[in-house]
């Protein structure tokens, strides 16, 4: 009983590190309706970016404050090249764009600072502590209470400020905005601009957990089954699915997994979320979508 | 202006009873009642959000009715799939132009005949034989319709890139390719100059001459409802509220008030003047 | 001038309906396949043949295929590897344990396979639809990745899970030599392609397109949205089998689950972006772009900087430049190559005359 309690802590302490990746997702995806495939490449970029700055001698905060300048960048040159030539496409025009991105950052950061893995050292002392018998890992807890922050804060700010509001209404209908006034290009570089620091939050969180290496931008692909799950607008929806993607695919891999010759947590959230999907097309939290003819 | 009788009009061909419609708290229409006989031209007119395009909605099966009934050539319903009406012979056009915008003119109507064609998957693959050959029949029945409706010209073109005006005819050729007994048009002269409309008045009452294609359509202009209309049923709120010939119709009270509308006092002595 | 339609007039639908109404088109495509079937076996050198155009002609029919359900039928998918999997295995295990059932016979059986794996993933796309599909595509991608590694009797319980594929041998003749494998796979290739293009202009090619366009009004006006759908990802999943096969057959010689992974799914994606959805000629020239481009690439940058490069970092410019292309492409012209050349054709049916 004291392992299933392990293995379920484990599980949905790594979704939390999930949603923090879905957030990213979800944060682009609920202000410009654009799905962003290459939120992966802005983990593994932000992530590479920070340690290859304190390898040449940077000091961490001079490195954090250099990286974080260098996402603003980043969304804005996104911004400009890619995003606005591409207003009011269909979202798959979009989407494919983004593919593309994926590949122009992936090859950006891996050309300009090089594919060896590298090590992150957050500081946070890797120990497990015991809580009636179950080790819980302290990493884990410190970058479940950090992931937590960050949704709250940003589940805030959506609703609550103007700004937020604006982001809202950009989701849902370009021109519409546009026509009322709302600066799109503006929202558009501050969106991404958010997407990115959420992005180096997680790059470090990850990276100092698997190291900082190419697999990072495949957690993205981990990401999707969570978004899907919660549904692709809901900030609350990435909390959700990340905890039940993460717990689920741990328990499957544990307790079903060795019937199966093991291996199941590659594809096990997926058809997971699959099921659901067939059940509730328009995930958790997500909207539906009527089409009037 | 003087209505002939026309004698061509047969038996009932559609009834509705009792129909009502509700979505959530929302009550779209209420016991609805009126029938529509063979190769009538059936006008259904209203103030927006009475509930027009709801009740061309149920009449294809795209909306069910919470309770009352639908009866199409004999046959009572209370549930139906779009696809089945497709297949017993209703065809309808759309508000907003539902044409597929990739494909050419020609193609969008050619997908009107999707339900009389069945060639299977691996002759359509070797498009020979079989397969060729219906693709022909069928292309010959589809140009007779281009013709009707006079639009060889853009057969080839893309539907995207032709004026709003052609689209909708394009829309009414494809909903004649299924070659309907009840054809449902809703609003198909919206967003149209006067000499489209003219024209679409006379392609309407074509099919319904030639074809002898039963019309019920939705609109807006009153001088297109008078002219080509057997009947009017006047919906308001859900509700029907007037039901009969066009003449009838323009009198009533209840719809000039809910409709129509009046300027002065003078105005509904003279209107009332005319009928009494 | 030279490419003017004045003069040749189509007196029988059966004329109009011709999938190059217009004799110089024709003429050109009777040259290309003349070249290409006499030619080429004859005079290219073999480099070009193996490494060029086998893997062209290949990775085309998986774009076709791709083609066919995204391009045409507007079904999202990032499946391709997966259903190219189920090809490359299948006649690999007909091959094995069936060996009386011919080549041929066998590869068509593999894309049977695949296209029954295909209908079963497809089955959500009633539910789920557009961007949510991805889901459905990704878990068959992984799930059959994992069951092709995992389970051994598809891999003949062989210890390292790489196994060779057999010899290819029709009627007798043993398809070894470059030139022969070229010309089977030119000649499936060829096949599959015209059956493709007879698809897409009858019936049901329409309602693919009438489903990817405005699905519902599709199923008002009768067609049936379910077995549209089915039939896509059939057809399409059919095509990725069988050009799974003839990877694993006619070019890598090897039958492994690596080479169809998620990687080779969004490289054929890639080409149907950049090829043109929606369009048979699109699948092919966007497939050779694809298989051109790194090789020209390479030869540019080691013009410009010789071996100063870093090594390591060549892979990388190549995939910002690639990832930058697809961008480029959907700016510019998002309907991909095959619009750049329909304009270009449009343009000569003037020339000289500017419009």
């Amino acid at each position: 009983m004291q392992f299933f309690f392990e293995v379920l802590i484990g599980g949905l302490l790594a979704g939390v590190m999930y949603s923090l990746v879905a957030l990213g997702f979800v944060l682009i995806f609920k202000a410009s309706g654009v799905f962003n495939f290459a939120q992966g490449a802005m983990v593994l970029f932000a992530a590479l970016t920070f340690v290859s700055l304190e390898e040449r001698g940077l000091p961490r905060w001079a490195a954090l404050a250099a990286t974080l300048l260098v996402m603003l960048l980043l969304a804005v040159a996104i911004e400009r090249i890619v995003l606005r030539p591409l207003v009011n496409q269909p979202p798959i025009s979009l989407f494919m764009a983004t593919i593309g991105l994926t590949f122009c950052i992936e090859g950006m950061a891996q050309g300009v600072w090089g594919s060896v893995v590298k090590g992150l050292d957050l500081g946070i002392p890797d120990t497990p502590f015991e809580v009636k018998g179950v080790l819980i890992s302290q990493f884990d807890l410190v970058a479940a209470l950090t992931a937590g922050l960050l949704v709250a804060g940003l589940a805030l700010f959506f609703q609550v400020t103007r700004t937020g509001r604006a982001l809202r209404a950009v989701a849902d209908d370009h021109q519409a905005a546009l026509s009322v006034g709302i600066p799109l290009r503006h929202i558009w570089g501050v969106v991404w601009a958010v997407a990115g620091a959420v992005a180096l939050v997680a790059g470090l969180l990850w990276g100092a957990r698997l190291g900082v290496q190419f697999a990072l931008s495949v957690i993205a692909l981990k990401a999707l089954p969570v978004m899907f799950l919660g549904g692709l607008t809901s900030i609350a929806g990435a909390i959700v699915g990340g905890l039940i993607v993460g717990a689920s695919e741990k328990l499957a891999e544990v307790y079903i997994g060795p019937a199966l010759g093991g291996g199941i947590e590659n594809w096990f959230p997926y058809v997971l979320v699959l099921l659901f999907l067939l059940v509730r097309p328009e995930g958790l939290f997500g909207e539906k979508r009527i089409d009037r003819v | 202006m003087v209505t002939v009788p026309r004698q061509r009009v047969g038996d009932v061909l559609l009834r509705l009873e009792g129909v009502s419609l509700s979505f959530g708290g929302v009550r779209a229409l209420s016991q609805v009642s009126f029938q529509v006989r063979e190769r009538e031209i059936c006008a259904i007119i209203g103030p927006n959000g009475a509930g027009k395009s709801s009740l061309l909605n149920i009449i294809n099966g795209v909306y069910h009715p919470s309770s009352g009934t639908v009866s199409f050539a004999g046959v009572v319903r209370r549930a139906m799939r779009p696809q089945q009406a497709a297949a017993s012979g209703i065809a309808r056009t759309f508000q907003n132009i539902a044409l597929f915008k990739g494909m050419s003119v020609l193609d969008n109507i050619m997908t009107g005949r999707n339900l009389k064609m069945h060639s299977p998957l691996l002759w359509q693959a070797l498009y020979w034989g079989p397969a060729e050959r219906e693709e022909i029949a069928h292309r010959r029945k589809v140009e007779e319709i281009i013709d009707f409706l006079q639009i060889e010209h853009i057969r080839k073109t893309p539907v995207g890139r032709l004026p709003y005006g052609l689209q909708k005819r394009v829309e009414l050729a494809r909903a004649l390719a299924a070659e309907p007994r009840l054809l449902l048009l809703d609003e198909p002269m919206a967003g149209m100059n006067v000499e489209e409309k003219q024209d679409m008045c006379r392609f309407i009452l074509d099919v319904n001459d030639e074809l002898g294609v039963t019309v019920v359509l939705i609109e807006h202009d009153m001088a297109v409802v008078m002219d080509i209309a057997d009947r009017v049923v006047v919906l308001d709120y859900g509700r029907k509220i007037a039901d009969g010939a066009p003449d009838e119709v323009r009198r009533n009270p209840e719809v000039i008030a809910a409709y129509l509308g009046v300027a002065t006092e003078a105005d509904r002595r003279a209107v009332q003047g005319e009928g009494g | 001038m030279i490419y003017r339609e004045a003069g040749q007039f189509r007196t029988s639908y059966r004329a109009d309906q011709r999938i190059f109404p217009i004799v110089q088109d024709r003429a050109v495509v009777a040259g290309t396949l003349l070249v290409a079937f006499g030619v080429i076996p004859l005079f290219a050198p073999e480099y070009l043949i193996t490494a060029l155009l086998i893997q062209w002609l290949i990775l085309s029919l998986a774009t076709l295929g791709l083609n066919i359900l995204t391009g045409y039928a507007g079904q999202f998918s990032l499946g391709t590897g997966g259903f190219m999997a189920v090809g490359a295995f299948a006649a690999y295990a007909f091959q094995l344990r069936a060996p009386s059932i011919p080549l041929l016979g066998a590869f068509a059986l593999a894309g049977l396979c695949a296209a029954a794996v295909g209908v079963v993933f497809g089955l959500p796309s009633l539910r789920i639809r557009g961007l949510y599909l991805a889901v459905a595509t990704l878990a068959s991608q992984f799930f059959i990745e994992w069951l092709l590694t995992r389970v051994g009797w598809f891999t003949n319980y062989s210890a390292s899970g790489v196994i060779s594929a057999q010899k290819m041998v029709i009627a007798g003749v043993p398809i070894d030599t470059p030139v022969r494998r070229y010309l089977l796979v030119l000649s499936i290739v060829a096949v599959l392609a015209l059956a493709a293009k007879n698809l897409v202009r009858s019936r049901t090619g329409r309602a693919w397109m009438a489903v990817r366009d405005m699905d519902v009004a599709a199923g008002v006006i009768g067609i049936p949205l379910l077995g549209t759908k089915l039939s896509a990802f059939a057809v399409s999943s059919f095509y990725c089998g069988v050009a799974g096969a003839l990877w694993a057959f006619a070019f890598l010689g090897t039958v492994e689950p690596q080479a169809f992974d998620l990687d080779r799914s969004f490289l054929v994606l890639t080409m149907v972006i950049i090829g043109g959805a929606g369009s048979v000629l699109g699948s092919f020239l966007g497939a050779a772009f694809i298989v051109i481009f790194p090789i020209f690439l390479n030869q540019i940058l080691r013009g410009l900087f010789g071996d100063a490069l870093r090594p390591g970092l060549l892979p990388n410019i190549e995939l910002f430049v690639f990832g930058s292309l697809i961008i480029f492409f959907l700016i510019v012209e998002p309907h991909g190559l095959a619009r750049l050349w329909q304009i270009a054709k449009e343009k000569l049916r003037l020339w000289p005359f500017p419009h």
